[in-house]
């Protein structure tokens, strides 16, 4: 065997999320294959029990990193909302579009609503369901649709 | 107690694109604090540099900041907390003056903001949220106060009009002020242009902030070099900070700041007062809702009712608590890490009574409100007279 420098593996995977990624790698990386899985994922500490949603790998609270998966099921009630005319860098082939925040008792998730939404069916206060999506740029994100 | 005195404030004006390096432009605050404290470098023990670094190119801006602005050697450092940078900076040199490290400390806030591109600068903004979890959406700081501005008009009837007119007072005071980049007349007809698209709903263009190239310096010291050195010297009556989750998930609140309640409370308990003692205020109005929600945090309406607060101009100079009379961030422009410091230069014009055309009627207690990020940090401070 030709002797070299053995290129080591980097899990990067969490480059994937979003539709441009500021982050490659985290210890979270799982996220993304539950994405890719049509699943939205956040953690609870064994210890403590406490949901974190975006998931954590470690509980400040108990200082604990023993966390386990749960799945984002049922619905959220919408907390508030704002449609962005203007982009950042690499953002300019999705506008316009609505960012917000769903409220789901436990905890809260922050994202994009669903395109297919009209502007006149969005208010404060509806029930909405979080739906993982591939991406035309084949990243995977999630989307907030009506319940 | 062993006070804490302000002895010299000065800002440059705030521009867009400053014709010179960020050291000359942190000279044109320097020069002006250093005119109005009439004392000479040597009288300084320490200097606090103050701005948000993605903005920099110089990697560790202080030395090469105190360098021109003949501070060495004399001990330097950097503070950062974004747009409230340089409140942390006065924190920080009362800290070190109440220890007894040092008797006279300059803070000193800048940002030239067209150091980089427009897009470098919306890109580096948009990374000022969760890079991990919130910036892969493609956000924007004025779609963060939106949904702020969203939740507070669903919760209490607050009304796009009801924003305009904290933009129609800003713009009142902006004209007034030689030091403001947005200096013209702005109209109702103006704010509601149908030709002009939302920035981010509800938010239009007249209810954000420009950015602005820009500099402030704040001369800080004892009470014995206080009195030696100044003869009106401003006291540092109170002094409030609070921190919140970067990540919009993990709150609890969007129709206010609970960094500025907080701040505000821990501000008001140190000075002994309460928010109908104080005389004149600067807050953080980078957008109008923030003006709006910042009556609300800091006492001076109660939750919802801040429209009627501009509503009855309550906030103008000659209103009940006469708020942002220099034209805030939305008319002087919101060159980041020096914005504090322009809101504390503010202050103690007012309560020294040298606030020409702006001044309000004798005030003896200000106070300044000074927000960095998307209610990410608050800084509350209090100044008086006594």
């Amino acid at each position: 065997m030709a002797k070299g420098k053995k290129k080591k593996e980097v899990d990067d995977r969490f480059k994937r999320f979003g539709t441009v990624s500021f982050t490659a790698i985290s210890k979270v990386n799982d996220f993304v294959d539950y994405l890719a899985q049509g699943k939205v994922m956040g953690t609870k500490c064994k210890k403590c029990g406490t949901v974190h949603f975006p998931p954590v790998a470690d509980c400040a609270e108990c200082l604990s990193s023993d966390v386990e998966w749960f799945e984002v099921t049922g619905t959220g009630k919408l907390v508030s909302f704002s449609k962005l005319t203007y982009g950042p860098v690499g953002f300019e082939d999705d506008l316009p579009y609505a960012i917000a925040i769903l409220d789901y008792g436990d905890y809260k998730v922050f994202g994009r609503i669903d395109k297919n939404i009209p502007d006149e069916e969005l208010s404060i206060g509806i029930a909405m369901k979080t739906k993982p999506i591939t991406l035309p740029n084949d990243q995977l994100s999630y989307v907030f649709t009506k319940a | 107690m062993e006070r804490v005195g302000i002895i010299g404030v000065g800002q440059s004006a705030f521009v867009r694109g400053y014709p010179g390096s960020i050291r000359e432009l942190a000279y044109e605050g320097f020069k002006e604090a250093m005119e109005d404290a009439k004392i000479s470098n040597g009288d300084i023990d320490a200097s606090i540099v103050c701005s948000a670094p993605e903005y920099d190119k110089q990697r560790s801006p202080a030395g090469v900041i105190a360098e021109y602005l003949g501070l060495t050697p004399q001990p330097t450092f950097y503070v950062e907390s974004v747009c409230s940078s340089s409140s942390t900076g006065l924190k920080v040199a009362y800290s070190m003056i109440k220890a007894g490290l040092h008797d006279v400390v300059c803070v000193l806030g800048f940002q030239k903001m067209s150091e980089i591109s427009s897009a470098e600068s919306q890109e580096r903004m948009g990374r000022g949220a969760d890079i991990q979890w919130e910036s892969p959406f493609g956000t924007m700081m004025p779609a963060y106060y939106a949904m702020y501005a969203r939740a507070h008009m669903a919760e209490y009837g607050t009304t796009e009009e009801d924003l305009a007119l904290i933009r129609l007072k800003a713009a009142t005071y902006g004209q007034l002020n030689e030091k403001a980049v947005y200096r013209k007349p702005v109209t109702m007809e103006q704010i509601f242009d149908p030709e002009r698209p939302p920035v981010a709903t509800p938010l239009k263009v007249f209810d954000c902030c420009a950015n602005a190239d820009g500099s402030s310096c704040i001369i800080v010291a004892s009470e014995e070099k206080a009195k030696a050195f100044c003869e009106k010297p401003v006291w540092i009556r109170g002094l409030g900070a609070s921190s919140e989750p970067v990540n919009m998930a993990a709150r609890d609140l969007f129709t206010g700041l609970n960094v500025a309640i907080e701040a505000g409370k821990q501000a008001y308990e140190m000075a002994g007062v309460g928010p109908e003692d104080i005389d004149v205020a600067e807050v953080h109005d980078c957008f109008t809702i923030a003006e709006m929600m910042a009556y609300e945090n800091l006492g001076f309406a109660k939750p919802g009712e801040g429209k009627e607060l501009i509503g009855a101009k309550e906030t103008y100079k000659e209103g009940k608590i006469p708020v942002n009379v220099d034209g805030g961030l939305l008319s002087k422009g919101h060159p980041i890490g020096a914005t504090g410091g322009s809101q504390i230069r503010t202050i103690v014009l007012q309560l020294r009574g040298e606030a020409g055309p702006m001044q309000v009627k004798d005030p003896e207690i200000g106070l300044v409100h000074n927000i960095g990020g998307v209610g990410l940090y608050g800084n509350v401070t209090i100044l008086g007279r006594s």
